[in-house]
């Protein structure tokens, strides 16, 4: 340590931190894993690669991908809109972005769910067009663009807030066109921050169960996501089989959870701000 | 002071719009609103505006007649009793992870931030597992939960539980950057003045962090309130003793009984509406007390 420590209750607070964190969290996560070793590797890999499992993977994976990319796109927008242009009501706006993270999940997957039925207020005129969206895969990608909504917009709005003025006026005085300087200045200081919020919305998506179940219609194969196929088989008692299917999620969260750190840490470094 | 920050900002995107080098053309401006405000409609705004139209749908009477219900109440009372035990857990927890991590140096700092934040990529569903494997009738602890007559699962305790590990980062996460951004020149100043720690913490510190500790509550509390998957697993949904309100709004919705189902969820939509506007206020408090800050060290300077 290069300097004394003045200030009191170091190993207080640090061991109360380290025994709360490990009675909540770690020994409890680690009883997955230890639950999951009573098998053998073949058992494990029999379950884990089971047809319905892999399609529920699918499902879960590359739906939660699409949403995350529909919400780096939007989000984008979204953000610059808030942060560049003045509008009535754009406080209201502002705030009612969080409203995913503030919104208990079940009552938005009813709220969803009743909003594109067939005789809801989207659903009527969707379905005019041929268009089935509630109790399809569709559902789940409406839910789960939702749930990921504020990540995007969170992370790259601060930054898009500080970025310098000038740097753009520099780009204009240079004679590059609106769109050049977009591409060719602001994108580049942005996507850092896209990233991470992408990859947010993604970890989260990939996880979310509440929203889901109610638009899904939950049909094997076509519209079961993993989270659920881990309820499944706890009601059946197959304690084995959902401990197998939760270790592989907790292993993709946990690759994604630390290269969200490394990129957040990267971003720090670049713009001396941690975003998000 | 308010109409000092509001007027900043306005400023702020004036300048701009003002500027040839900030603006864009009148249509990519018009696009990118439209398609902005349309978004925000579809997917922010409908689904709000329909669990109220939903609520309402079948009148007042039947609207109230659902809260009123024996089941519903007990619900309330059990998801105020959950969130009551967890937060503040969480809130002491988040205090002690951010005067060890923001106010010391030491090793694998990086590596307890990181562990601090677990919980939020775990799928709640195996949040809810987790307990399940430990203290379910096969768990760990289930032979002797069993003799000793002590029920967790499917039970208040493991609601708790659950809850507590969804909820673990939301005050932590917010206290450590904003610590860490004051230093410990203030607090070391009053130790050296002659305060104790106790004095220290309670004068210098929490004036410090107050608008960060209460957004963080705010967030805790509402995840606390409004927690579906996690407890869906251990609370075996029994009603009128281990429902929550979420749980609650599932089991009337699954008895095809509508309208009562999103009274409910409606008033769990309010309490969102209400966390909003409180995180907006303190949002608004911070960006305040930081200008003013600025302002006195410009002044000084």
């Amino acid at each position: 340590m290069k300097s004394p420590r003045v200030l009191p209750g170091f190993p207080l607070a640090l061991g109360y931190t380290l025994v709360y964190l490990a009675l909540i969290v770690l020994i409890p996560l680690s009883a997955v894993f230890l639950k999951s070793a009573t098998l053998s590797g073949e058992q494990f890999w029999t379950i884990i690669s089971a047809p319905r499992v892999v399609s529920s993977y699918r499902i879960s994976f590359g739906i939660s991908l699409l949403a995350a990319a529909i919400n780096t796109v939007f989000g984008l927008i979204f953000a610059w809109v808030l942060v560049r242009y003045r509008f009535p009501g754009r406080r209201i706006v502002d705030a009612l972005v969080d409203l995913p993270f503030a919104l208990p999940t079940a009552v938005a997957g009813i709220a969803l769910t009743a909003l594109y039925a067939g005789n809801g207020w989207l659903g009527q005129w969707l379905q005019l067009l041929g268009i089935k969206v509630a109790f399809t895969p569709l559902g789940i990608l409406v839910a789960l663009t939702f749930i990921g909504l504020p990540f995007v917009v969170r992370t790259v709005q601060p930054v898009l807030e500080d970025l310098d003025i000038e740097l753009e006026e520099a780009a204009a005085s240079l004679g590059a066109d609106r769109w050049q300087t977009f591409l060719q200045v602001i994108l580049p200081v942005l996507s850092p921050a896209l990233l991470t919020g992408f990859a947010l919305a993604f970890a989260r998506a990939v996880g979310e169960y509440g929203s889901v179940i109610f638009i899904a219609g939950n049909v094997p194969l076509v519209s079961e996501i993993t989270p659920l196929l881990i309820i499944t088989k706890l009601e059946q008692y197959d304690y084995v089989g959902a401990t197998a299917i939760a270790v592989v999620m907790l292993v993709f969260s946990f690759t994604l959870l630390f290269l969200i750190n490394g990129l957040q840490i990267w971003t720090h470094r670049r713009h001396g701000r941690i975003t998000g | 002071m308010s109409a000092n920050v509001a007027a900043r900002w306005t400023t702020q995107t004036r300048r701009f719009e003002k500027n040839a080098a900030t603006r864009e053309p009148a249509w990519v401006k018009a696009a990118l609103m439209t398609v902005a405000l349309l978004f925000f409609g579809l997917f922010l705004l409908l689904p709000l505006a329909t669990v109220f139209a939903e609520a309402l749908r079948k009148g007042w009477q039947v609207y109230f007649a659902a809260l009123a219900e024996p089941d519903a109440r007990s619900a309330m009372v059990l998801t105020l009793l959950v969130a009551a035990i967890a937060v503040p857990l969480n809130l002491i927890f988040g205090l002690a992870a951010a005067w060890a991590i923001a106010k010391f140096d030491f090793r694998g700092k990086q590596l307890l931030t990181t562990l601090i934040d677990l919980p939020f990529s775990v799928s709640p569903v195996i949040a809810g597992l987790i307990y399940v494997l430990i203290f379910g009738a096969q768990g760990w602890f289930g032979p002797w939960l069993i003799e000793n007559d002590i029920k967790m699962i499917f039970a208040v305790p493991g609601l708790v539980l659950a809850t507590v590990f969804v909820t673990f980062p939301f005050v932590a996460r917010e206290l450590i950057p904003l610590m860490q951004a004051q230093g410990r020149e203030e607090e070391e100043a009053a130790i050296v003045l002659g305060a104790s720690g106790w004095k220290t913490f309670w004068y210098v510190t929490l004036p410090n962090i107050k608008w960060g500790l209460i957004y963080g509550v705010v967030l805790c509390n509402a995840r606390a309130m409004g927690e579906f998957g996690a407890v869906s697993v251990v609370s075996g949904h029994i009603r009128g003793r281990t429902n929550t309100l979420p749980l609650h709004v599932e089991i009337l919705y699954n008895e095809y009984q509508f309208a009562a189902a999103f009274a409910v969820a409606s008033l769990l939509a309010l309490l969102a509406l209400l966390t909003l506007i409180i995180k907006s206020f303190v949002e608004w408090q911070g960006r305040q007390s930081m200008h003013t800050s600025q302002n006195i060290s410009e002044v000084i300077q």
